[in-house]
């Protein structure tokens, strides 16, 4: 009788393994599983230093929030329940920083970026990040060049200051005109320090002017600014109506605040992307200067509980309820939609999926999502203004929580 | 400039709000004389403020005979102890001054006996990298504890003040003005009246000298740098109700003052509190007819005419 060998040669084991491998894929079992125990990375670049540091807080509170909840709600179930996991990076109110952030997550294999604020820095970090085909949604950042160069892995799910300026005007006319058109001289007040402020200041006047509004003065200002008393001098000089401020919110809150010291009071103050303007911080801190003031910016749907519930969790942790943490979340929200429906963590499936999203699931006034070139073409702002303790909404009726004060009290 | 354009401007003004007049060539707007003086008013307040800032560095250069780096982020973190001590404690910011300044001297003592007299070992450039160092722990160290939130100090009389009828002068505004004349009448008398000014003197202008007839060196420059960060906590209270703080909130003044320190010259008091007023005011006009960008090229270009034409600056005497 010969002797049965039960040892395995190179070749059977090899032969073995690979039909195992075989069975177990067309079974959708084992590599299944092996993917869906890894996370998912997912880069939040914000500048949570230097003088964007309270905004870039802010944002990334509200996409850390995101992704905690997206995990305690069971992880991207299409893969299994994978997690998602969040790589910080901070890009220190600097745009070249920003760009080499993104050359860090991309070392570090993130699927998808959200951020990063400004438009400045956002319209760095999105170009770094094309270099890989990383998709890159940008939470705040405004500039309509940042979805307009074509780049694909681009996206923008609020909306760009083209549309929020335009929306900006309009309404302002009709609560003018409403009003019996108690305002007709105008002054704009806008940061020159990145691409922001001074495109938006143009788009302004390019929209009043025809409406028969006099633009007496467009006066710029760098960023970080630490006096506004010539600017408010000259204010007072020109006694305009109306001002239109444009900035970020540190340099909204001395604006305003000086405003109020050197006794300047025009009939109202109506600013867009205000920075300060419709912040509940600001509000807080400072509710005499704040009173009244109107903004036309980003904001949320305040009918739906799902907006009033993340409001609830941001002022439990301490923290002010303000733009940048409803847009974060929603674009880790937007990211995490996308790579669902895409069922892969693969960078170019997930610019797919992203391109031809129609996500209603937010809370957003924004209704399902339409992407053209990057751009949600639904987004859209709403109009803002402080009334005692209370950010009301005041325009359009379909979101109207109060209706406008304008002009405002004497 | 014609009749009708006059009587468009109400408020007393050359020229209407807008029209341009030439100066070398360059075309500015005009304002009116209330614009002007309201401007010129601010800058002295602006000014008074620098000149807190300065007056420190100017003691800690016209001693040491170095360049202070710290001197920022020795501000910050005053203006951080004044916050905290009115948001935990509810303490003033004014009377908050009596526990940050001695606070500040200790600080400022301890760390030139403790740190850096003992790393430099007596060599200027060591001390500089020192300095700087210090500078970047502090700072980081203040990033790390307290986030980059700007957080500002609210008293309930930050609104009230006086109308000086071009511009409204608020009473913080007025304490930044009459405490930075005080520290600097306080701080000529302190050095021109007490044995120890007198020693501070003595070393500044001959160290050696100083320690052959008795003078304790070591412990007279831990002095003039606990009297410079004394310096700046007292600046730091009569600033917390006009800014806020951040972390990076020293870069804000520093370099002015740097400037002002060179203007005023070195080691000099009054010229420390000149110097602020003339940044103060120039930069303020600057701002006003040049744009609130480019009108701070103003410093530079004093900074450059006064190292050209009096590298000594005002009060600055040569040294020989």
């Amino acid at each position: 009788m010969s002797r049965k060998s039960y040892t395995i040669d190179r070749r059977q084991f090899v032969a073995g393994a690979a039909g195992t491998a075989v069975i177990a894929s067309g079974l959708g079992g084992f590599p299944h599983i092996a993917k869906a125990a890894a996370p998912i990375k997912i880069g939040v670049i914000s500048p949570v230093t230097g003088f964007l540091g309270f905004s870039g807080s802010q944002c990334r509170f509200g996409a850390v929030t995101a992704i905690e909840e997206i995990n305690a709600g069971g992880g991207i179930k299409s893969l299994g329940g994978a997690k998602l996991e969040a790589l910080l990076a901070d890009a220190q109110s600097k745009a070249e920083i920003g760009a080499a952030e993104v050359e860090k997550l991309n070392e570090a294999g993130v699927a998808a970026i959200a951020g990063s604020y400004s438009s400045g820095i956002s319209l760095a970090t999105t170009q770094a990040a094309a270099k890989y085909g990383i998709p890159h949604c940008v939470d705040v950042g405004v500039n309509d060049k940042i979805v307009g160069r074509g780049l694909d892995n681009t996206f923008r799910f609020g909306p760009g200051f083209g549309v929020i300026t335009k929306l900006g005007v309009e309404r302002l006319i009709d609560i003018n005109n409403a009003a019996g058109k108690p305002t007709k001289s105008v002054v704009i007040v806008h940061e020159n320090t990145t691409p922001f402020g001074s495109y938006m200041a143009g788009l302004m006047r390019k929209g009043l002017e025809p409406a028969g509004f006099e633009v007496m003065e467009v006066l710029p200002h760098p960023t970080p600014n630490k006096d506004f008393k010539n600017i408010a001098l000259k204010i007072k000089e020109l006694n305009p109506d109306l001002v239109i401020p444009s900035h970020y919110y540190n340099e909204g809150v001395l604006f305003l605040r000086t405003l109020q010291r050197q006794r300047v009071a025009p009939k109202a103050i109506y600013s867009v992307l205000g920075g300060a303007s419709s912040q509940y911080r600001f509000l807080s801190e400072f509710p005499e200067a704040a009173q009244y003031v109107m903004d036309s910016n980003h904001w949320y749907n305040p009918k739906n509980p799902k907006a009033l519930a993340l409001r609830k969790r941001t002022e439990a942790a301490g923290k002010h309820y303000s733009y940048e943490v409803f847009l974060a979340y929603t674009a880790v929200r937007f990211i995490a939609d996308g790579i669902e429906r895409a069922g892969s963590a693969d960078r170019g499936k997930i610019i797919q999926a992203l391109a031809s999203s129609t996500w209603d699931g937010h809370f957003m006034p924004y209704g399902p999502t339409k992407i053209v070139n990057g751009q949600n073409m639904a987004a859209q702002s709403l109009n803002m203004q402080i009334q005692g303790k209370e950010i009301e909404v005041v325009a359009p009726a379909e979101y109207m929580t109060k209706k406008a004060v304008f002009p405002r009290p004497a | 400039m014609d009749g009708a354009a006059a009587t468009a401007v109400p408020s007393a003004g050359l020229l209407p709000f807008g029209d341009k007049m030439e100066f070398l060539g360059i075309d500015l707007p005009s304002y009116s004389w209330a614009t002007v003086f309201g401007s010129a008013i601010s800058g002295v307040f602006l000014g008074a403020v620098y000149a807190l800032v300065a007056l420190g560095l100017t003691l800690i250069y016209g001693v040491l005979h170095i360049i202070n780096f710290a001197h920022g982020s020795l501000l910050m973190l005053a203006m951080f102890a004044v916050y905290f001590l009115w948001k935990l404690l509810g303490i003033d910011p004014y009377v908050a001054m009596l526990i940050v300044v001695p606070g500040g001297f200790l600080f400022g003592y301890g760390l030139q006996r403790l740190i850096i007299g003992q790393s430099s070992h007596g060599r200027d450039e060591i001390i500089l990298l020192v300095t700087l160092g210090i500078a970047i722990v502090i700072e980081n160290a203040a990033l790390f504890a307290f986030s980059a939130d700007e957080r500002l100090v609210q008293v309930p009389y930050d609104m009230d003040g006086i109308d000086l009828g071009v511009t409204y002068a608020v009473y913080p505004e007025l304490a930044a003005l009459g405490g930075s004349l005080l520290i600097t009448l306080l701080l000529w008398l302190f050095m021109t009246r007490t044995d120890t000014g007198k020693a501070i003197r003595a070393v500044a202008k001959e160290r050696r000298g100083a320690r052959l007839v008795g003078i304790n060196v070591d412990h007279i420059f831990a002095i003039s740098f606990g009297i410079g960060t004394a310096c700046v906590a007292a600046a730091a209270s009569l600033l917390a109700a006009t800014y806020p703080v951040h972390p990076q909130f020293g870069y804000l003044f520093v370099l002015i003052a740097f400037t002002i320190v060179v203007l005023g010259g070195m080691g000099s008091f009054v010229g420390a509190l000149v110097g602020g007023f003339i940044i103060g005011i120039t930069e303020q006009l600057g701002r006003l007819y040049l744009g609130e960008s480019l009108g701070l090229i103003t410093i530079s270009a004093i900074f450059i005419l006064i190292l050209l034409f009096r590298p000594t600056g005002l009060f600055g005497q040569r040294v020989r």
